[in-house]
C-alpha cells in the first residue's frame, strides 16, 4: 500500500506541475483530471475507499466535465496556445516560483519536525463508519454545507428564470398594440 | 394535477404499448425474399434485360431506323443499317453497352416494330466490364416478346420482300394519281 | 521467489486466469453482441438479418471484425492526434474496468470491493470522458456538438442512476455487490424496488447512449455524432464499447434487482446469463420500438421526473428500513 501511496503521490504532484505548464488549456484540464485520479488512489491508499470513489465520482467524473465542456466552448487554437507559452517565459515565473520553494522549504522542514506516529497500512474505512460520523459529531458542518447548496440552487434558479416582462409593462404594451391594430 | 397524471399516463402506455407491438413483430412473416435460393416474383412488364424479338414468322423485326439510339437518354445503344436484295432494312450491328444502360425503357417507347423490348430478368452482373456490351447476336431471341402475332412489314405500307403496296393487311389498293377516274 | 509459497503463487495464477476468462468472455459477449442485435431488429422488422455468413450467420461477427481491422485507421491532419487516439481507449478501459467488480456467480468474479456500486458509478462517470474528448478532438462540428451533448446528458442521468440505486443499498445494508446479490434470497429486488428499477432502466440506457437516448450519435442530426471523424479500429473500440456498456448494464440490472445468480435448479452460471441475456434483448427491443426524445425533452425528463420518483424512492425505502429495523 505505501507502493502505491507514493507513486500516486508522485503522479498527483507531476500532474499537477503539468496543468500549470500546459500551453493547451484541454491538454491542462486533462492532467488535472490525472491529478485528480491520482488523489483518489492516495485517498484509496490511506484507507477511505468512499472517499476514493466520491473523488471520482464528483470531481474527475462531474466537475472536471463541466470545465472541459466550458473550455471546449472557447474555441481555443493554436494562436491562443502561441499566446499562453509566451505567458510562460521564466522572467514571468521565476521569483514568484523561488518564493513559493522557499515556502515549500519552510513547510517541509515543520512537518519533518512532528512525530505524528501516523504510517499508511491501507486499513479500510466502510460507508456505515463514515456515515455515523457525518451524521454524528460533523452533522453542523454538512448542514452548513447544504446551506451553501442550497444557496447555490437558488441563484442557479434565479439566473435561468425565464426572462418575462412584468405584468404591468405587458399590459401597457397590449394596450399600445391593440390601438395600432 | 389531473391533467399531468393523465399526460404522465398516455406517454407511459403509449411507449409499453409500441414495446409490446414491436414485440409481437417476432410472430409475423417474415418480408425478406431470401433471394439466390427464392426467386422474386417479377411482373411480365418489369424492365431488365433488353432483347431483339423476331416476327412471327421467324424474320428479324428490327428495321435499324435508330429511333431507340435516338431516344435512349446515356446513348447506349448504337444501331448501323444494312439492306437486303429486296430493300428490307436490317440492322448489321445493334450493340447496347449495358454498364451505361439505365433501364428506362425509353427505346421500346420509341421502336415502331416493336422490336427492341425489355424482359423481367436483372442478373446481369460481370467481373469484366466489357463484358457488359451485348452484341446483336446477344440480344435476338427466337420469340415474339410481348408482341405475339405483330408483323410489321405485313401491315406497313412498304413495298418489300415479294409483297407489293396495297398487299399488306387492311391497305386498300394504291391510288393511281395520275389519273383523274375515281 | 519474492518469498512467497507455492499456495500463493497458485492462488496469484488462478486469479489472474479467472480476470483472464472473464475479460474474454465480456469481449466476445460484446463482440457476439454486434450480430445478436442485428439479427434481433431483423426479426422486429420482419426480415431475417445477416444469416449467410456461417451458421445462422453467426460469423458475421468475424466478417466484420476482419473488415474493420483492415479498414485505414486516418487521424484527420486537423485533429488533436493525442487525444483523439487516447478517446476511445478511454470507453473500453472504463467499461472493461467496471466489469470487475460484478459477481457472475457465487464463486466467480475478479474482485469483492466493499464500495463496489461506487467504483462502477465511478467508472461510468469516467467514460463521459471518452465522447466529450473525442467530440473536442475531432475538430468538427458534429463531433463537438455531438460531445457536448453527451456532456450534458451523461452527467445528468448519472445523478438518477446513483439515486435509483441508493434504495437498493439501503436495503442491502451495503455497497458490495455480492452483498447485495446474497440480500435478494428472500425476494428480488425488483419487488420492493420496482421505481429504482424503472428510474435504472431509463438512466442507463441514457449513460451507454443507446437508441432511445441516443442523442450523442443521432444519425439524422449530426451525421454520426462525437465519432464522425473516428475509422478503422478506433471506430471499432467505440462500436464494441458500447455493446460493452449494454453487457455492463444487463449484469447491473441483474445483479442489483434479479438476484444475479440466484435461481431453483439451474446452476448460478447459467441464471445469470440467462438473466443478463434477457435485458440485452430487451435493451435491442427499446432501440427497435422507441422514437429519439428531443434533446430539451430529455433533460427535462430526467431532471422534472426521474429526479423525484428517485428522491421520494431513497426518502421511502429509508422510512420503511428504519422502521423494520
Amino acid at each position: 500500500m505505501e507502493i502505491a501511496f507514493y507513486t500516486a503521490a508522485i503522479v498527483a504532484v507531476a500532474a499537477t506541475m503539468r496543468v500549470i505548464t500546459c500551453a493547451n488549456a484541454v491538454h491542462a484540464l486533462l492532467y488535472l483530471i490525472t491529478s485528480l485520479l491520482a488523489v483518489a488512489v492516495v485517498f484509496y491508499a490511506l484507507g477511505a475507499p468512499f472517499a476514493a470513489a466520491l473523488e471520482v465520482i464528483v470531481y474527475a467524473g462531474a466537475i472536471m466535465v463541466l470545465f472541459v465542456f466550458v473550455v471546449m466552448m472557447l474555441n481555443f487554437n493554436a494562436e491562443t496556445t502561441q499566446r499562453e507559452r509566451s505567458w510562460l517565459a521564466p522572467r514571468l515565473w521565476a521569483g514568484p516560483g523561488v518564493l513559493g520553494l522557499v515556502l515549500l522549504g519552510v513547510v517541509a522542514v515543520a512537518l519533518g519536525g512532528v512525530e505524528s506516529g501516523a504510517h499508511i497500512d491501507g486499513t479500510p474505512l466502510n460507508a456505515r463508519e463514515i456515515g455515523m460520523q457525518m451524521f454524528g459529531p460533523y452533522v453542523l458542518v454538512v448542514e452548513l454545507a447544504a446551506f451553501v447548496l442550497l444557496a447555490a440552487l437558488v441563484v442557479a434558479a434565479h439566473l435561468g428564470r425565464e426572462e418575462r416582462p412584468p405584468d404591468h409593462v405587458k399590459t401597457a404594451r397590449e394596450g399600445r398594440n391593440a390601438r395600432k391594430s | 394535477m389531473l391533467n399531468a397524471a393523465q399526460t404522465a399516463w398516455n406517454a407511459t402506455s403509449s411507449v409499453l404499448r409500441t414495446i409490446g407491438m414491436t414485440f409481437m413483430h417476432t410472430f409475423r412473416k417474415r418480408d425478406t425474399i431470401l433471394y439466390p435460393e427464392q426467386q422474386p416474383y417479377l411482373p411480365p412488364r418489369y424492365r431488365g434485360r433488353i432483347v431483339l424479338t423476331r416476327d412471327p414468322d421467324g424474320a428479324e423485326r428490327c428495321v435499324a431506323c435508330n429511333l431507340c439510339s435516338v431516344a435512349c437518354p446515356v446513348d447506349c445503344i448504337s444501331v448501323v443499317k444494312t439492306e437486303d436484295e429486296t430493300g428490307r432494312w436490317y440492322p448489321e450491328t445493334f450493340r447496347i453497352n449495358f454498364s451505361r444502360c439505365i433501364y428506362c425503357g425509353y427505346c421500346e417507347e420509341a421502336c415502331p416494330t416493336y422490336a427492341i423490348q425489355l424482359t423481367p430478368d436483372f442478373e446481369m452482373g460481370e467481373f469484366d466490364r466489357q463484358n457488359m456490351v451485348y452484341e446483336k447476336s446477344d440480344l435476338l431471341i427466337s420469340g415474339v416478346g410481348k408482341r405475339p402475332g405483330y408483323n410489321f412489314y405485313r401491315v406497313a405500307g412498304m413495298a418489300v420482300g415479294g409483297k407489293d403496296k396495297g398487299e399488306a393487311v387492311n391497305e386498300a389498293e394504291p391510288v393511281d394519281v395520275k389519273t383523274l377516274l375515281p | 521467489m519474492f518469498g512467497l509459497s507455492f499456495d500463493q503463487l497458485l492462488d496469484i495464477a488462478l486469479t489472474a486466469f479467472e480476470t483472464i476468462a472473464i475479460l474474454l468472455a465480456v469481449v466476445i459477449a460484446a463482440a457476439l453482441l454486434i450480430w445478436v442485435e442485428r439479427r434481433l431488429l431483423g426479426v422486429w422488422q420482419d426480415r431475417y438479418g445477416p444469416n449467410r455468413v456461417g451458421p445462422f450467420g453467426i460469423l458475421q461477427v468475424a466478417a466484420d471484425m476482419i473488415k474493420i481491422f483492415f479498414k485505414e485507421d486516418w487521424i484527420p491532419p486537423f485533429a488533436d492526434k493525442t487525444v483523439f487516439v487516447i478517446a476511445p481507449a478511454i470507453i473500453m478501459f472504463t467499461t472493461i474496468m467496471a466489469f470487475a467488480v460484478v459477481p457472475f456467480t457465487e464463486t466467480i468474479g475478479v474482485v469483492d470491493l466493499n464500495i463496489g456500486l461506487l467504483f462502477i458509478l465511478a467508472m461510468s462517470s469516467l467514460g463521459v470522458y471518452s465522447v466529450i474528448l473525442a467530440g473536442w478532438s475531432s475538430d468538427n462540428k458534429y463531433a463537438l456538438l455531438g460531445g457536448m451533448r453527451t456532456a450534458a446528458q451523461m452527467i445528468s442521468y448519472e445523478v438518477f442512476m446513483g439515486l435509483s440505486l441508493l434504495g437498493v443499498v439501503l436495503l442491502a445494508g451495503s455497497f458490495d455487490m455480492r452483498v447485495i446479490v446474497e440480500s435478494q434470497a428472500g425476494m428480488w429486488n425488483i419487488i420492493p424496488q420496482f421505481p429504482a428499477f424503472v428510474i435504472f432502466l431509463i438512466a442507463g440506457c441514457a449513460e451507454i447512449h443507446r437508441a432511445p437516448f441516443d442523442l450523442p450519435e443521432a444519425e439524422q442530426e449530426l451525421t454520426a455524432g462525437y465519432h464522425t471523424e473516428y475509422s478503422g479500429m478506433k471506430f471499432g473500440m467505440f462500436f464494441v464499447g458500447e455493446y460493452l456498456g449494454i453487457v455492463l448494464i444487463s449484469c447491473l440490472i441483474t445483479v442489483l434487482f434479479f438476484g444475479g445468480w440466484l435461481g431453483p435448479i439451474l446452476p448460478g452460471f447459467v441464471w445469470f446469463a440467462l438473466k443478463a441475456g434477457f435485458f440485452v434483448c430487451f435493451f435491442v427491443l427499446l432501440r427497435a420500438a422507441t422514437v429519439r426524445p428531443r434533446y430539451d425533452q430529455l433533460m427535462s425528463f430526467g431532471w422534472k421526473i426521474l429526479l423525484p420518483i428517485a428522491l421520494v424512492n431513497v426518502a421511502i425505502t429509508g422510512a420503511v428500513v428504519v422502521a423494520m429495523a
